[in-house]
């Protein structure tokens, strides 16, 4: 396991930014995870809540317990102490997407802008293994990392008011899942019936980061299947255990 | 129970919000003036975290059914006990059959409407918190009935001791640290953000509120990282954008400014075209 020389920046009167090179890297992801583990195991009680994105995390603590610098320093000894800290398996995720052009309303644009047919770049999308840096943004929206080159494409100029609940869209150079119906920006090619945020869950978004994801191509009719399994809460998203 | 027989402009239940699930994206909520929601339960002797109702520019219009003992904190919106207009900051007794209502916004933005051992509304993922698709609704609707504790007793006004706590927010000075990104800014650039005067736009809500004036435009780009309540973004087009309760968990624009949990407060009580400046703290 590399070591990183880690940035502690503090964050407002209760909140740590401990940031690593910003980049988004595999490496960093997963060095971020084990600190993550350290920190859940260390029982630190002063530590509040945490979260994290590509190559920085927040930890959130208690200032009528602990000061900034205690905090700082507990954080930079656990880093460096010697790992033994093993990290749960991944999982890799099969989320089932329909890519007709009903749900991927902007596959057309795509395919003219990209200059390649819309099977072309519907093959492009869910031929990739997609990695999940992060979650935020909103309740359970995943960031993935891993979109091929060939379909990084700029935001819309003007964004759309409402993007639909599950809608699967290419953004900058990333892809996403939008957990919610919400104002969006990115490039709409499909949509998934499944849903990837329950707040009547205790774990209330399923996927952790440091797991994958692939995009599994439905039709219509399993798209509408799948939907109501869903909805019954009689299915499961498919997943396995990844290396 | 305490039936909504106007729902008010926007109304919401909130406690202090809702911890442990940040990293799942999840916004914290809670009350946006936690100084004036503070003293609101502990006037009544209330849990800190017991929820009440975030009453917004246009109070609501509330029967109730039951007894309690009840106090308004926070913005001044003239509210009434049936015909006789009643005080913030002053516990009164209410009995089944009394309609509250509110009148003319005179101070701030934000009301709090404490009720004795608080509100008892749905609790999802360890708040009461209102949020869109997290808890059922997202504000309060006519006919709306919700419960609060049968158990009451009759509470002494101590309201000597605390005249002078209502002032806080009238200021125009938030408290800010450095945030995270502030040195990726030269110095001009810098001093130009911290000594500027602002205007609150008309794009203020719980999830942020934007600032009329632009200073620094730039092309400085971060890889998105964390942000909390408080944090102030700088966005290319030099917006800046003051992140609040309902706020995104992530977030990729410069953060440059952490307003202090009392700034928050202060800002809550702020509307359209209030002005404000910050003052760095170390």
């Amino acid at each position: 396991m590399s070591n990183f020389k880690l940035t502690y920046k503090q964050f407002g009167e209760s909140a740590i930014l401990v940031e690593w090179p910003q980049r988004i890297s595999k490496t960093i992801l997963t060095d971020i995870r084990v600190f993550v583990e350290k920190i859940k195991k260390s029982n630190i009680k002063e530590i509040l809540e945490y979260n994290f994105v590509y190559s920085s995390l927040l930890v959130v603590y208690n200032n009528k317990l602990v000061s900034y610098d205690h905090i700082k320093q507990r954080l930079s000894n656990l880093y460096e102490m010697e790992n033994q800290t093993k990290l749960s398996q991944s999982s890799l995720w099969h989320i089932p997407v329909c890519y007709d052009q009903e749900f991927g309303v902007d596959l057309e644009f795509l395919s003219k802008e990209k200059k390649y047919t819309i099977e072309e770049i519907i093959s492009l999308h869910s031929n990739t293994v997609y990695t999940v840096y992060g979650i935020g943004f909103l309740p359970g929206f995943l960031y993935l990392g891993g979109l091929l080159n060939q379909l990084h494409t700029p935001r819309r100029s003007i964004p759309r008011l409402e993007v639909p609940k599950g809608a699967i869209a290419i953004g900058g150079s990333q892809t996403g899942i939008y957990p919610q119906s919400t104002p969006g920006g990115w490039h709409i090619v499909g949509r998934t019936p499944i849903s990837l945020f329950n707040p009547i869950n205790i774990h209330p978004c399923p996927v952790s980061p440091g797991d994958k994801i692939k995009f599994k191509i439905v039709n219509k009719a399993e798209f509408e299947v799948i939907k109501i399994a869903q909805e019954s809460e009689v299915y499961n998203i498919n997943k396995e255990l990844y290396d | 129970m305490i039936k909504v027989l106007k729902s008010g402009l926007y109304t919401t239940i909130q406690d202090l919000g809702r911890f442990g699930y940040r990293n799942q994206g999840v916004p914290v909520s809670g009350v946006m003036d936690s100084i004036s929601a503070s003293f609101a339960n502990a006037l009544l002797d209330n849990n800190e975290n017991d929820a009440l109702m975030e009453i917004t520019l246009k109070g609501p219009q509330l029967l109730f059914t039951e007894a309690t003992n009840i106090i308004i904190t926070g913005a001044e919106m003239s509210p009434k006990l049936n015909d006789d207009p009643i005080f913030n900051y002053r516990v009164y007794l209410v009995k089944n059959g009394d309609i509250l209502s509110f009148g003319e916004l005179k101070k701030g933005l934000r009301s709090y409407l404490a009720v004795q051992g608080g509100i008892l509304s749905e609790t999802v993922l360890g708040s009461k918190s209102f949020y869109k698709d997290i808890t059922s609704q997202s504000s309060l609707k006519k006919n709306d009935e919700l419960s609060f504790s049968m158990e009451f007793q009759r509470i002494e006004n101590h309201v000597s001791s605390i005249k002078s706590d209502d002032q806080f927010y009238e200021t125009n000075c938030l408290e800010v640290y450095k945030g995270p990104d502030f040195e990726i800014f030269s110095h001009d650039e810098q001093n130009k953000i911290i000594s500027g005067s602002y205007t609150v736009s008309k794009d203020n809500n719980r999830m942020g509120y934007q600032i009329q004036e632009i200073f620094v435009k730039h092309s400085k780009s971060i890889l998105t990282g964390p942000v909390l309540p408080g944090t102030v973004q700088l966005t290319p087009a030099g917006i800046l954008i003051i992140l609040l309760k309902d706020a995104q968990t992530s977030g990729g624009y410069p953060r440059i400014l952490q307003l202090t949990e009392k700034s928050i407060s202060i800002l809550a009580q702020k509307k359209i075209n209030d002005t404000l400046e910050f003052k760095i703290i170390d």
